[in-house]
């Protein structure tokens, strides 16, 4: 199926599998992020690509927050098996009874930020010196800044005002000892581009990407799922609605949209449609303008 | 004329998912200061083709009201770190996508001014095409200058030039020629191999998706066809085949037992099954027996693929080795002369040395001279200035460790850029097109 002209969705393959080869090679000890999310398929999906008939030369990593939806972690499991993939769990659950982090308390209480904790420490046990992930430059205003190879300090922090120049696909990942770099090979692909790419390769996805019955109430115009550690204001009441997540995060931030979408081209159809960005109904974007510019600039994903 | 930039898709979800499938992508860049409509521009291009959703659109409002702001900024879309939106700038290369039924694009969004001639650069270096901006009633200024200069530089093939803000100057076709020809004297001296002319009013859309009313004379084509149809496929270089090896993938399992395959991303060129090839800098001949995509194996792989090549011969290959064919083979020489632009702080010292990657190779060198620098105002040589700092732009000569196998940057983009890296920082402190 080989046409001198490439479409825009071989090009962004092409693309991907180039920048992750690169990861392979110029780091020690690269892992690629795995959230169970569409996203970070799809990245996996290409790193499978990548190195086939090797296996993928390098495990995943999946920061649990103890807040994700159930059919994530089977999927997660499922994928892992049916791969014959490696995956890392670490728990966030863990950094709390250590005492590195305290529990967020109140109504908006989240794991979002401590699991950057969670993941840095992971990253400082196993010495990875590159994480891949699934970060994609449209997402969101900080993210349309990053690099494809974005360079942390001891600290694991990054300095948005100070990135190294990138030109052409010549990357450079050289770095001190302590130091490490996040990739991010889908930088250029929006999430119209990810979901025809699922439909094209037939990608298996979890079942809460397509519409089910679920209790949600509404917060803020937002449907959140019920969850035993979810808190309820008084005046909010649990429905039952058919629903499908736009995103996979926490239980705790993830907004659910009414949608009667049960295959990848009914998601297609309705994505080409839709009128509110992806992270709109991301609760953990909502905590301030520069929200996802902190939280990035502090390690986060 | 294409008006209709959304795909209607209660028509018809297959055909539509269809011709999904089928965009081309093109990458543009734009560079401008903060007055002369180039975030207008953006916003008109990502709002007419219905890139801009409701709640950014929500949460600009409110963030233009609360900054005093009459009309919706939409620079603030633009400006995505707090230091630029406090500061009302662009520090910084910005990416911005948007789709028609027939193209999808990447915008990388640059700021204009003579400090920021690094980020323009880097914008350029993956740019298929140039949207240049100038204000009707100042015409050419010394950044317009620069904006082309770079382009050409970074061998940028298509070029648009908008001249922007035609209500200004009441429409008038008489100053819309007397810019053009003016820019039209600046590309004899530079090296620009399509540029086309749109007069335009960015604030209300005058030729921009839709033709404008007010300026029957012009009878081109909107800027939005321009970008939705310049031919971009013969832009790539298909004739020098190379492919410079990234990663040898080596499976160690039953199954796969002798596999060895030279995995990497067809820089130029075509490479075809039985194809007799060279290895760089061995010299060891071989010829392909497989290439694979994944768990396919295809016949012919063309610029831009990444591939996993396997040969007949068992012979010693690494990452940074190059695969040509015999009768096309590239300069291989340690002496390399170079256009440059500087991007650090810390100046550039002559002897010194540093790190050189190129393509998948990476090697020591040592500045041997600076043969002159560029003046960014007048855009003059200046051979007896050898101090090059931050932004400048000039011509080097380097000596490598080891010989590289390269084209000239004219004749092939991925096998005649190269960077500098330094050695004790590890920062990324230029930019190398080699002549």
């Amino acid at each position: 199926m080989i046409s001198y002209k490439n479409t825009h969705l071989q090009e962004l393959e092409n693309e991907a599998i180039y920048v992750i080869r690169e990861a392979a090679a110029q780091f020690e000890r690269p892992t690629m992020l795995f959230s169970g999310g569409k996203d970070s398929i799809v990245m996996y999906h290409l790193a499978r690509k990548a190195f086939y008939p090797a296996k993928v030369p390098f495990p995943l990593l999946h920061i649990d927050t103890g807040h994700n939806f159930q059919e994530t972690l089977e999927f997660r499991d499922y994928l892992m098996k049916k791969t014959g993939g490696t995956c890392i769990v670490r728990y966030v659950q863990d950094t709390i009874n250590q005492g590195k982090v305290q529990e967020e308390t109140g109504y908006n209480a989240s794991r979002n930020v401590l699991q950057t904790v969670t993941l840095l420490d992971a990253i400082e046990e196993f010495k990875f010196d590159c994480a891949m992930g699934g970060g994609r430059r449209d997402e969101e205003k900080a993210r349309a800044k990053e690099r494809f190879f974005s360079h942390r300090d001891e600290f694991g922090q990054w300095d948005p005002k100070n990135q190294r120049p990138e030109l052409w696909n010549i990357f450079n990942g050289r770095k001190k000892m302590g130091e490490h770099f996040r990739v991010f090979p889908l930088s250029n692909w929006t999430e119209l581009d990810v979901w025809l790419y699922i439909l094209l390769e037939k990608i298996e996805i979890p079942s809460i990407y397509f519409s089910h019955e679920r209790e949600v109430f509404n917060r803020d115009g937002v449907w959140l799922a019920t969850a035993p550690f979810m808190k309820l204001k008084p005046t909010e009441h649990p429905v039952i609605k058919r629903v499908r997540c736009r995103t996979i995060g926490d239980i705790t931030c993830t907004g659910l949209v009414l949608s009667e979408a049960s295959s990848v081209e009914d998601i297609v159809a309705e994505i080409a449609q839709t009128r509110i960005t992806e992270r709109g109904g991301r609760y953990d974007d909502k905590r301030s303008d520069t929200a996802m510019e902190d939280r990035k600039r502090e390690g986060y994903f | 004329m294409s008006t209709n930039l959304v795909i209607d898709m209660k028509t018809n979800i297959n055909e539509t998912i269809g011709s999904y499938t089928q965009m081309e992508l093109l990458r543009f860049t734009t560079a401008g200061s903060v007055d002369d409509g180039k975030s207008t521009l953006i916003g008109r291009l990502l709002y007419d083709s219905k890139a801009i959703f409701e709640d950014q659109l929500k949460a600009l409002e409110k963030a233009s009201m609360l900054k005093g702001d009459e009309t919706i900024n939409l620079a603030l879309l633009t400006d995505g770190l707090k230091a630029e939106r406090e500061q009302g700038i662009t520090i910084d290369v910005a990416y911005r996508y948007f789709h028609t039924p027939r193209r999808k694009f990447i915008i990388a969004d640059t700021p204009g001014h003579i400090q920021y001639t690094r980020n323009m650069v880097t914008g350029a270096s993956t740019a298929n095409l140039a949207l240049i901006l100038v204000d009707a009633r100042h015409g050419i200024v010394e950044q317009t200058r620069r904006h082309a200069f770079i382009a050409s530089l970074l061998q940028i093939p298509h070029m648009v030039v908008c001249i922007n803000k035609m209500d200004l100057v009441s429409y008038s076709e008489e100053r819309f020629n007397e810019i053009t020809q003016q820019f039209l004297e600046i590309a004899t001296k530079l090296d620009i191999k399509d540029i086309r002319f749109v007069p335009i009013c960015a604030l209300h859309g005058d030729n921009i998706v839709k033709r404008s009313t007010q300026m029957p004379w012009y009878e081109g084509p909107t800027l939005m066809w321009l970008l939705e149809t310049i031919y971009i496929s013969s832009d790539t270089n298909f004739i020098d085949a190379r492919f410079p090896v990234q990663y040898v993938i080596r499976p160690n399992s039953k199954e796969f037992h002798d596999y060895r395959g030279y995995a990497g991303r067809v820089a130029s060129g075509i490479f075809r099954k039985g194809d007799k090839i060279k290895v760089l800098p061995s010299g060891y001949t071989s010829t392909i027996v497989q290439i694979d995509i994944f768990e396919n194996s295809i016949n012919e792989a063309v610029a831009g693929q990444s591939v996993s090549i396997v040969l007949a011969d068992d012979i010693d290959i690494s990452r940074g080795d190059m695969i040509v064919k015999e009768n096309n083979l590239p300069v291989i020489s340690q002496d390399v002369e170079m256009m440059f632009c500087w991007f650090n702080e810390r100046p550039l010292q002559i002897k010194g040395k540093y790190i050189l990657r190129h393509t998948t190779n990476e090697v020591k060198c040592m500045i041997n001279d600076v043969r002159y620098k560029i003046e960014m105002n007048t855009l003059q040589r200046n051979e007896t200035d050898k101090h090059v700092g931050m932004n400048d732009i000039g011509r080097m000569s380097v000596r490598t460790q080891k010989p590289i196998f390269f084209d000239s940057y004219r004749k092939n983009r991925n096998t005649g850029s190269v960077i500098l890296i330094d050695e004790i920082t590890n920062e990324t402190i230029a930019a190398g097109m080699i002549i």
